[in-house]
């Protein structure tokens, strides 16, 4: 959905124009499921923390002053019932990724080894090993660099978006992203690379 | 990886997101059209950029069961005509 949509479909809800109740319901389930099961990694936590934020949302939506913030609004509601669910703060990492365990090589080595990556294919859906690959990689992220992840890239919510989700700056965002997708990278590589040798 | 790789390494992201300023912009991809590793090593982060973008967890929520949904359409009725009300 493109950010007109968004701001009309906000702009209906809070009208009470009919349709869109269900269209925002039809349209963000499956949006925040995502959100909260790559969150709680739990299938039955997230569902509750779906649910939760879907009755929040309606229960709260007169909060919402400018239509245009319509999902930032949303997953920063999905963001907050993580966190009471796991009582645990997302912000607070336990493991920070360091750009210098992410380079291809270490500084002073003379050798810069990449997989080859034309190997690849472009289509991931269609590949259930790359998407399993994925899976794991995006799993293994620490949770402050996977929610960036998720929000950036999977959901396609803007930096300024997603530092409103997550309550910190458009820079922290770029810095977690960056660093996000170059430890996605890595494993890729390191899976291509697994699959040269077993070749 | 030299100390310019390094310096590129870091704005990798911005830059593949065109969000870089215009001067860095140069500089990285002067460093690039004659660095051989780091055009392997931007290549393949625009890839996995990429997969990243289009990848979706694979996981999707059963259906809302009528008597949730009933309960959510019940939240929304009451907080639209609490909004009537105040205007």
């Amino acid at each position: 959905m493109n950010l007109p949509d968004e701001v009309q479909l906000a702009r209906d809800l809070l009208a009470g124009v009919p349709g869109a109740f269900e269209r925002v319901v039809d349209s963000y389930n499956s949006k925040i499921f995502r959100y909260t099961y790559a969150m709680c990694r739990q299938r039955e936590d997230a569902e509750e923390v779906a649910q939760e934020t879907l009755m929040k949302v309606f229960q709260n939506l007169d909060q919402l002053h400018d239509p245009g913030r319509l999902k930032p609004w949303i997953f920063r509601i999905a963001k907050n019932a993580c966190l009471m669910k796991r009582r645990k703060s997302v912000f607070a990492p336990t493991q920070e990724l360091s750009l210098d365990e992410l380079k291809p090589v270490k500084d002073g080595e003379a050798r810069l080894e990449i997989a080859d990556w034309s190997q690849l294919p472009e289509d991931i859906a269609a590949n259930k090993e790359l998407h399993q690959a994925l899976d794991h990689a995006v799993a293994d992220l620490p949770d402050l660099y996977r929610a960036v992840f998720l929000l950036r890239d999977v959901e396609g919510l803007s930096t300024e978006e997603a530092a409103e989700v997550l309550e910190v700056t458009t820079d922290v965002v770029k810095t977690r992203l960056h660093r996000a997708r170059l430890a996605l990278r890595k494993q890729l590589d390191d899976h291509l690379r697994r699959k040269e040798v077993c070749a | 990886m030299n100390r310019d790789c390094n310096t590129i390494f870091a704005m990798l992201s911005e830059y593949l997101d065109r969000d870089l300023a215009p001067a860095d912009c140069e500089e990285l991809e002067r460093h690039i059209q004659s660095c051989e590793p780091c055009v392997a090593f931007v290549d393949s982060l625009k890839k996995s950029v990429s997969l990243g973008q289009a990848y979706s967890p694979g996981t999707e929520p059963p259906p809302l069961a009528p008597e949730t949904k009933q309960s959510l359409k019940e939240a929304y009725e009451k907080m639209l005509a609490a909004r009537q009300q105040q205007q």
